[in-house]
């Protein structure tokens, strides 16, 4: 087996593993390589082909694999080591990343450090409990959109969606504009975790009805499936009798939230939040294991890929001065959510340092401030006309407004 | 006069904003809570425009080629649009930034790939 030391491994070739890896190699960082399980790099980006990609980077609305081919570009034009059809096995807390590729073999890295950016996949069925049988024909609505934008193969004519969220949406408009018919989209909540901008010009445009507070109660196929059970629900989610409707399909796809894929994380011994399923970090996304950072959709799932590359050029800078010995020193602070505020990161921080602070709203606040306290002292406050859970909010922090604070940091919402 | 409800998508407020038409003219915007809403009311009630992003075969090529309107286009021309797409017969190599498919439908925009096969 071959052994090779290297200062710094990233994992994961998509956005954040890329924007860290040339933040990584500016900072001067030269013996690095990115692993690509994948058979290009680009991530999730490459099937993403429609367009509002970059807005905030770039200022322009670019597609996913536009937006990729630009930090692939950079990372070439840096002559960053990208090992694609590379496979991670395992991370251990002494950082050795074990990998596997058809060219190389088995592989073991020796780091210095680890950026961990495996981003996030998509809930499954299985995670639902929804009674029926065992059909063909139940996809992720992100497998549904490979098979569709990479493999030009259809995966079904009669759809129905199951959850509103964003990737869903989008997929309801492409399977109608390649020719399937899109019966109805079915959404658990009394509202949709999607943008409005995706359920006028996904849904409406296309006459495709949402129900909203519903959700599919049985799912009916022998070899594939023929037809799915919709039911309206109650106010504790629970399904109203009397209110089934049949709709013959032979698709569901299934829209019903994302996961940060941190096995590996969690077999190198790092510390994951219940509340971001993400590793726990301080202000320079060090998770607890030292020398392993953590970036982008791995860490916490993000709206906007502007931001997992904003918080991955971070990462790979952090990196950098961790490598040369220049990472913050002393003690850290602890960041609490308070009251409306869900999942902060970082969960620590360095009161010496700037910080950018993230998290959800736990419900819809409107005319509303997100306030940030310590020692009983108001340290920052950013308002807005109106604050949901489909939305992250980040709020920078100045090092120079943490001077002196000694307990414990805070976040809240505080509605006028 | 005419009245038409329709959903803001600039932010996640989602105003429902209520659009008055005279003879086809825009004459009074209610329910939006900034400038963004009336602008984007006026232009989505008298000539909505939309941006197309499709995949379309490629032979020589096992992957379809991504491709998308250089800009937006009328609404009603998107189904001319996919149809004319669908009717392509493109060959490998193609660039981003190649036109597939000039002027498409009249609109003026043309269609270009947006990765390369």
């Amino acid at each position: 087996m071959n052994t090779i030391r290297k200062e710094l491994v990233i994992i994961g070739g998509g956005p954040a593993g890329l924007a860290a890896g040339i933040a990584a190699r500016e900072a001067g960082v030269e013996d690095l390589v990115i692993l690509e399980r994948e058979h290009e790099a680009g991530g999730i980006l490459r099937q993403c082909i429609h367009n509002g990609f970059g807005l905030h980077r770039y200022g322009e609305e670019l597609t996913g694999p536009e937006y990729a081919a630009r930090d692939i570009a950079k990372a070439e034009e840096l002559g960053l080591d990208i090992r694609c059809d590379t496979t991670v096995l395992s991370v251990d807390g002494d950082r050795r990343v074990t990998c596997v590729s058809r060219t190389d073999g088995l592989q073991i890295y020796e780091a210095g450090a680890i950026i961990l950016a495996m981003g996030c996949r998509e809930r499954p069925r299985g995670a639902l409990g929804t009674p029926g049988t065992r059909c063909a024909g139940v996809y992720t609505a992100g497998a549904a959109q490979k098979f569709v934008n990479l493999e030009g193969l259809m995966p079904g004519k009669r759809v129905v969606i199951l959850g509103s969220g964003d990737i869903g949406l989008i997929m309801a408009r492409r399977m109608t504009l390649q020719g399937a018919k899109v019966l109805a989209c079915v959404e658990l909540m009394p509202y949709s975790s999607g943008l409005n901008r995706n359920i006028v010009q996904c849904l409406q445009d296309y006459d495709i009805p949402l129900y909203l507070s519903h959700t599919v109660t049985d799912i009916r196929g022998r070899e594939r499936l023929e037809a799915v059970t919709v039911m309206e629900v109650d106010a504790k989610r629970r399904p109203i009798p009397g209110t089934e409707q049949v709709f013959e399909c032979d698709t569901l796809l299934l829209s019903v939230g994302l996961i940060p894929e941190n096995e590996l994380s969690q077999r190198a011994g790092v510390e994951l939040s219940p509340l971001t399923s993400g590793a726990v970090v301080d202000d320079t996304l060090q998770t607890s294991v030292p020398g392993v950072f953590a970036c982008g959709n791995v860490l916490h799932v993000h709206d906007l890929v502007d931001f997992v590359s904003d918080e991955s050029f971070r990462a790979g800078r952090a990196a950098a001065d961790y490598l040369k010995g220049q990472a913050p020193k002393g003690g850290t602070l602890a960041v609490r959510d308070g009251e409306g505020v869900r999942g902060v990161v970082p969960q620590k921080l360095h009161p010496d340092q700037d910080v950018t602070l993230m998290f959800r709203p736990a419900g819809v606040y409107k005319n509303a401030s997100v306030v940030v306290e310590a020692d009983g002292k108001e340290m920052a406050r950013k308002r807005a006309m109106i604050f949901t859970p489909g939305e992250m909010v980040a709020l920078p922090l100045k090092a120079e407004k943490l001077a002196g604070v000694t307990g414990d940091i805070t976040v809240r919402m505080e509605v006028r | 006069m005419e009245e038409r409800v329709i959903t803001c998508i600039n932010c996640p407020m989602g105003c429902r904003m209520t659009v008055c038409l005279e003879n086809g003219e825009v004459v009074s915007v209610s329910g939006n809570t900034c400038k963004r809403g009336d602008t984007y009311a006026r232009q989505e009630v008298t000539a909505p425009v939309r941006m197309v992003t499709a995949v379309v075969p490629v032979q020589g090529s096992l992957m379809p080629v991504s491709v998308k309107t250089r800009e937006p286009i009328p609404k009603k021309d998107i189904p001319a649009c996919m149809a004319a797409l669908h009717g392509l017969h493109l060959q490998a190599p193609i660039k981003a930034g190649d036109t597939v498919l000039p002027d498409a439908c009249g609109s003026g925009v043309d269609v270009i790939a947006t990765k390369s096969v």
